[in-house]
């Protein structure tokens, strides 16, 4: 059976304009939201329009109206399962105080392995400097040359500088801002590389963190280290362990251990959570930046055990919200019964 | 480069079967040029206001190193979000499209043929920093886009995304090609009914693409496809030598094309 072309283009065509109209103003104004009576007619015109590309191809097999509804299709399909409908609506402070958290502890394990393989190039920069000093300067990259200068004479130097009233300080915030947060997205995206060079970026960061600390410990400068880096790091480190965790989860997906899903359908299942990792990483190095910024480089005697209390005061309070908050309470009803 | 694909092929609940062509790496290169270039743009005005800002409050009794150095701090957060928000913004507020895809004609869109969610436009983007390495040539996002049989980079496979080639065709003027009245084998109804009998929905497919496109034909193979098919439905349907002296070949197969899908038209 042949299709009376002509006369099915001239029937249908309305239908088709129609629908192409409607898609048209959907892409170009995506977040309106339709009426009920508007959604309804555009499901109405994409079957119509899908069954006469069904009849088109199986009876007349013209290649041009056959092209421009397979467009139209695809299109309206495009538009009719988009999925910004059922997209939650965000609520920050939920996100905030039981997401956030919740999906940290899911992924304990891969924060596990990030804090520990920062730790052990710690170990590896401690120990190699223990043994040759010299390695000092090799170590330490050119953007923290001043780190090579010896510890004693710097704690020396900043101590007796006078406030300087917050001059430079946002341009050095939003540098360190900017700095931290592109080394956390990429120690994260380089997961991507089966975990490698997540592996490599953390260890690395390691070894600095280990030169420096055992340089100004062995130099007598543990307060002085501990006054600089603890208000700042103790947010600072853990966003960028977080980073490398949402690098390692991603790496489990490369590798797919224990599951038989597809690339693709492991990635669906684990994206939320890596927004969600690098959205909190995000915000806990902003704060990392302004406090690195506006109290981390005073460095007055008199103030370092304010200083030191801060930063404690601070890992605690983001160790308890890393490790309780967003805890479903025990349902005290059911266990009365 | 082996096995690539150049469309999505796309099955719905309703059983409808369609491609979407997928974009070439050398016009996504284009549009990468062209995003580039407004970044650019972008970070240069800005910059020229923050600094104006800047200038006038740096005028300000004790206040002005302050405000000095505030603008430059808020330069570098400005370009570094302009650099990573443009595409996730572009990408979210036009479903799929930058400034530079809008020009050529590409669309982001998810590798099931739906539409973008936030989530995937984010790590789309997020990634980019591992497809532009080393240092910011994309390198590692063109090796991927060449070997992968979808022309994905990096981000493109972690959010399950593909960037595609738009193509808005009108409805093709059938009316305007087969005019009626111009068909001389309709004034032969029962020739007609023979000819349509004898001629299976594939070889009516042929003609009727021969006919739709023959524009895009070279001219000598033109020449040949019609001699051909003309060949062939003489010998399947003869019609007198008085309705088709004269005709070309591309003639006769238009007035074949006209009788088999045109019944009315008799």
């Amino acid at each position: 059976m042949l299709l009376d072309l002509d006369k099915f283009i001239i029937k249908e065509r309305p239908y088709w304009e129609e629908l192409a109209k409607l898609v048209q103003t959907q892409e170009e104004n995506p977040s309106k939201r339709p009426t009920l009576e508007e959604v309804q007619r555009f499901h109405y015109l994409y079957q119509r329009t899908s069954s006469d590309l069904v009849k088109l191809k199986t009876f007349a097999g013209e290649a041009e109206t056959s092209r421009f509804l397979e467009r139209l299709v695809a299109r309206a399909y495009s538009r009719l399962h988009a999925r910004r409908a059922r997209t939650m609506p965000f609520r920050p402070w939920q996100w905030l105080t039981q997401t956030f958290p919740q999906t940290f502890r899911r992924h304990g394990l891969a924060f596990a392995l990030s804090i520990g393989t920062f730790f052990l190039g710690s170990a590896f920069g401690a120990t190699a400097l223990k043994f040759n000093y010299e390695l000092k300067s090799d170590f330490i990259p050119p953007q923290f040359s001043h780190l090579n200068e010896k510890p004693s004479k710097r704690v020396e130097r900043e101590e007796k500088a006078e406030f300087d009233g917050f001059e430079n300080r946002h341009q050095f915030s939003a540098s360190l801002m900017t700095h931290n947060t592109k080394v956390t997205i990429l120690t994260m995206v380089t997961g991507f590389l089966w975990g490698i060079f997540t592996f490599v970026l953390l260890f690395y960061n390691g070894i600095l963190i280990g030169v420096v600390g055992f340089d100004y410990l062995a130099d007598g400068q543990g307060e002085f280290l501990t006054a600089w880096l603890l208000p700042h790091g103790s947010f600072e480190l853990p966003a960028i362990f977080i980073g490398g965790q949402a690098g390692l989860v991603i790496a489990h997906a490369m590798f797919g251990w224990g599951t038989n899903l597809r690339l693709r359908e492991r990635f669906a299942r684990i994206r939320t959570d890596l927004l969600t990792l690098i959205g909190g990483a995000g915000l806990m190095l902003i704060w990392a930046g302004i406090v690195e910024s506006f109290l981390s480089q005073y460095h007055s005697p008199g103030f370092y055990p304010y200083k030191i209390g801060f930063g404690a005061v601070q890992l605690l309070a983001l160790i308890l919200f890393l490790s309780f908050c967003g805890r479903k309470k025990p349902n005290l009803q059911h266990q009365n019964i | 480069m082996l096995g690539k694909t150049t469309s999505l092929e796309i099955q719905t609940p309703e059983g409808v079967h369609f491609q979407i062509p997928i974009a070439s790496p050398f016009s996504r290169c284009l549009a990468l040029a062209i995003d580039l270039a407004v970044i650019l743009a972008i970070s240069m005005i800005l910059y020229q206001v923050i600094n104006l800002i800047a200038s006038f409050g740096a005028a300000i009794p004790f206040l002005g190193s302050m405000i000095a150095d505030m603008g430059s701090g808020v330069m570098i957060v400005v370009q570094f979000a302009v650099t990573t928000f443009y595409g996730m913004v572009l990408e979210w507020l036009w479903s799929g499209q930058t400034v530079g895809k809008r020009l050529f004609k590409l669309r982001v869109i998810d590798e099931r043929g739906l539409g973008l969610s936030l989530k995937q436009v984010i790590i789309r983007n997020l990634f980019r920093m591992l497809d532009i390495l080393p240092s910011t040539f994309y390198f590692i996002g063109s090796i991927s886009c060449l070997v992968t049989k979808r022309c994905q980079r990096i981000g493109d496979i972690a959010a399950g995304t593909l960037v595609v080639r738009e193509t808005q065709e009108a409805a093709p003027a059938l009316g305007e090609l087969l005019k009626p009245g111009a068909n001389s084998f309709a004034s032969l109804p029962h020739l007609e009914a023979r000819l349509r009998q004898r001629t299976t929905p594939e070889e009516a497919r042929v003609a009727m693409d021969a006919v739709t496109r023959r524009n895009e034909l070279a001219p000598e193979s033109r020449l040949e496809l019609f001699s051909q098919l003309a060949g062939y439905f003489r010998e399947i349907a003869e019609f007198p030598e008085e309705i088709t002296l004269g005709l070309s070949d591309e003639q006769y197969v238009r007035n074949v094309v006209d009788s088999l899908y045109r019944r009315t038209s008799a």
